[in-house]
């Protein structure tokens, strides 16, 4: 449970770091008037939508500590034997890789209006990434051929579950690029997919280092 | 100079005008609340009922035929899933959470209406999904409501066959749409506040649905986890939780699994759930006492920073819950000082209480009586609560009735107090219609004396060591005749409290249609959901423009003031001096 309650005690700490900048300290009876009000002067104000990502990405860390515990807790029993890495996975993290640098172009590209570029690398981003599910869907047929069941042993099992979690997270990514990539299609002033570019692009760095660090784990493990 | 508030930067609201867009697939923050206040009370219900039955079996055993042990255990796994879960969470943070938020902060509405929207939908669906294991083969599951494995999932509790998928799934779709609304409420308070409205003039109310989100968003995913593991051990043969064990003389193809990684697992999401109930409860409960105290809520500060510690320290107290599973006994030492800790900021909140009606101008209103009830009740369910938290009185206590009286004090009778509280409450804003008072007092003498005489007892029922979980206690030693009567007599007493709630839907009824108007804000009070334009708020909640926040949520009694509270949105020059 050490990953969960270390990744519990970073929230905890923002937030009260977060509250403490926010001016909690204050008396709020003492002053009256809207002037009080120092959000601009305090920080950055976002918008809504990466305020509501970043918490979704909170509750997304939240659900992969907590595997990771249950990974190292029930590692530790004495059945566990280590799964075979299959040497696709490889090749799978540079196609990763490749598809967070091709969003990351393509914000760069959308936020300098270059249409050309934003198609193009829109395109490269579900090639790289729709390659990588299916890369680890071959990853996933090796270890069966290989006898590797589900059910056989745990580390196989976590290994079958992580991988397919962090693909399923992926395909909800997509589904946000599928839309935003019509709509690039479809002719849409470039200012309105900004933000959905931006928002892709945050979630797929967020996903390769959460592959980066199971790919990681399932490695030295 | 222009302003622009921050809450109506980017938003522009289509007005639904079709019934179906108004009231069925509304985006209206306020419609949403109430169709997750209806259904959460709904199944609430439902499981009422199945308390009572299992009282039933307890006062009158082997009268009943109908009552069998398994459906006994279904009924007791069913009730309680049901009231913690789907009631009480959805009620307070789907039902209040929606409701109290934009009104509360000053805004149009969420900041995702859609997304809003959507979580009562899927919520709905977990309901559904929930309720149709009473109708498949072996019903419902039976493992109790913390489904631990092995027996969880092991051909011999009830449900097993379809039950216990059943509920996993449910759980599983219940969280999403919590997410989706969680998401929604968390955005909604640190981006959508009109100008004024700083952290700390916000209610407490906020306060505590606030932070129950962000608990609720990062302890779910524990559930969820456990969840699936457990879905994916019943179905697919994996042995994440289930060791290698013999059932009904054959091996089994499990091996090597942990039940107590499933335990850890599920109090990480159960402690802190507890405080995802209790956090609004006492939010909302802060309100009622210094609106109806016409007094300033005593401490506020200290309030905000109590509701964050508990809600920072609620992550580290979760193996409380497993001093008898076998866990390393070090363990034990380091949550017990952990959950005397958190005892300290929930004291300072209790003592808070108290001293805001110390001199107060005490108006014993419905909602107030239902606020003073519930210092009495949770006063009493924390207390108990100290004992259960050490370990060396905790492992005898463990099994006991004690834990169930402890738990339904603490947990069970105090937040629905606040819940009553706060439905009679805000009744007038939501309705736009007076309840009627005297009935809504004898809702609240009666309610509350009546669990007393359930609760009270079952103390005793502890101290003597008779067993949670049992089906029957005939013929067992050490349990005397006495103890057996007084199990019919808290029957009585509990048939009695499920019955007289019927005064409440009644009330709530029968003022919908035949109540007296209600004014924009009959009770005085400061905050903005009682200064909206409309009485109830129609949809974008605020006229063309804005409230602005002056001041913070507790300007009640001002000296100098003529009136004896001054609305959050009222700014100096406005207020009426007396003269002097």
């Amino acid at each position: 449970m050490i990953t969960i309650v270390l990744f519990i005690f970073a929230m905890v700490g923002f937030a009260y770091w977060w509250l403490w900048r926010q001016r909690v300290l204050e008396k709020p009876w003492a002053k009256v008037g809207p002037e009080l009000d120092t959000r601009e002067e305090i920080g950055r104000i976002s918008s809504a939508a990466k305020t509501g990502l970043m918490f979704f990405l909170a509750v997304v860390t939240s659900v992969f500590a907590l595997f990771i515990s249950a990974y190292f807790l029930r590692m530790e029993l004495p059945d566990w034997s280590p799964v075979m890495k299959p040497e696709v996975l490889w090749i799978n993290t540079g196609l990763l890789v490749l598809g967070s640098g091709a969003i990351h172009w393509c914000s760069k590209a959308a936020a300098s209006n270059n249409l050309r570029a934003v198609q193009v690398s829109l395109f490269a981003t579900g090639l790289f990434t729709f390659t990588f599910i299916y890369g680890q869907l071959m990853a996933w047929g090796q270890l069966n051929d290989e006898g590797y069941y589900l059910n056989s042993n745990p580390a196989n099992a976590f290994f079958y579950l992580f991988t397919g979690l962090h693909a399923l997270h992926l395909l909800g990514g997509l589904w946000v690029w599928s839309r935003t990539t019509l709509r690039v299609l479809a002719g849409v002033e470039l200012e309105e997919v900004r933000l959905s570019v931006e928002l892709c692009r945050t979630y797929w760095h967020y996903l390769l280092g959460v592959w980066i660090v199971l790919f990681g784990m399932l490695l030295s493990t | 100079m222009a302003h622009v508030a921050l809450a109506d930067r980017g938003q522009a609201l289509s007005h639904p005008h079709s019934f179906i867009t108004k009231y069925v697939w509304s985006q209206d923050h306020k419609v949403i609340a109430i169709q997750y206040g209806i259904t959460a009370i709904a199944v609430g219900v439902v499981a009422l009922v199945l308390s009572g039955i299992m009282r039933l079996q307890l006062g009158f055993p082997d009268t009943f035929s109908f009552i069998q042990p398994s459906e006994y255990y279904q009924f007791v796994t069913m009730h309680g899933m049901i009231m913690v879960i789907y009631l009480l969470t959805a009620l307070f943070l789907g039902g209040f959470g929606n409701y109290l938020i934009p009104l509360m902060v000053g805004a149009r509405d969420m900041v995702f209406p859609y997304l809003n929207m959507l979580s009562y939908w899927v919520y709905l669906l977990s309901v559904i999904i929930l309720m149709s294991s009473f109708f498949v083969t072996g019903g419902p599951t039976g493992a109790g409501w913390t489904l631990y494995p092995p027996q969880a999932i092991m051909f011999g509790t009830p449900g097993v066959e379809w039950g216990i998928i059943l509920m996993l799934l449910s759980l599983f779709v219940f969280i999403i749409a919590f997410t989706m609304g969680g998401l929604n409420y968390v955005t909604t308070v640190l981006q959508a506040r009109t100008r004024g409205m700083t952290l700390m003039r916000m209610p407490l109310s906020v306060w505590g649905i606030f932070t129950a989100t962000v608990l609720g968003l990062l302890a779910f995913p524990a559930l969820l986890v456990s969840a699936i593991m457990m879905t994916l051990d019943r179905v697919l043969g994996t042995s994440f939780f289930m060791p290698a064990m013999v059932s009904m003389g054959e091996q089994t193809n499990y091996d090597g699994g942990s039940p107590v990684l499933f335990q850890h697992l599920f109090w990480f999401f159960g402690h802190p759930e507890v405080y995802i109930v209790a956090l609004p409860a006492f939010g909302i409960v802060s309100d009622l006492l210094s609106t109806h105290a016409r007094k300033n809520i005593f401490g506020y500060r200290m309030m905000v920073w109590a509701i964050v510690g508990i809600g920072g320290l609620s992550f580290v107290v979760w193996a409380h819950h497993m001093y008898v599973s076998g866990m390393n006994p070090y363990f034990g030492f380091f949550f017990a000082t952990t959950t005397l800790i958190i005892a300290v900021p929930t004291a300072i909140k209790v003592y808070n209480w108290v001293l805001t009606l110390w001199r107060g101008n005490i108006h014993l209103n419905t909602p107030m009586l239902f606020a003073i009830g519930f210092i009495f009740t949770f006063i009493h369910g924390g207390l108990t609560g100290i004992f259960l938290g050490n370990v060396v009185v905790d492992l005898p206590l463990s099994d006991t009735y004690f834990v169930v009286a402890h738990f339904h004090m603490v947990m069970g009778v105090s937040p629905i107090l606040v819940v009553f509280g706060a439905i009679y409450h805000w009744y007038p804003k939501i309705t736009g219609k007076m309840f009627d008072a005297t009935l809504g007092k004898a809702h609240f003498w009666l309610t509350f004396l009546g669990t007393y005489s359930i609760y009270l007892p079952m103390h005793y029922l502890g101290f003597l060591g008779v067993p949670r979980r049992y089906f029957a206690y005939e013929g067992i030693d050490f349990i005397p005749q006495s103890a057996l009567d007084l199990n019919t007599a808290i029957t009585i007493s509990a048939l009695f409290v499920a019955v007289v709630q019927i005064i409440f839907f009644y009330n709530m009824i029968w003022s919908l249609f035949k109540g007296k108007q209600a004014e924009s804000n009959p009770w005085g009070a400061t905050t903005l959901e009682w200064q909206t334009p409309d009485t109830p708020p129609i949809h974008g909640n605020w006229g063309p423009e804005l409230p602005v926040v002056h001041r913070w949520a507790y300007d009640y009694s001002v000296p100098g003031a003529e009136e004896d509270f001054i609305p959050q949105n009222v700014p100096e020059s406005e207020v009426d001096k007396a003269a002097s």
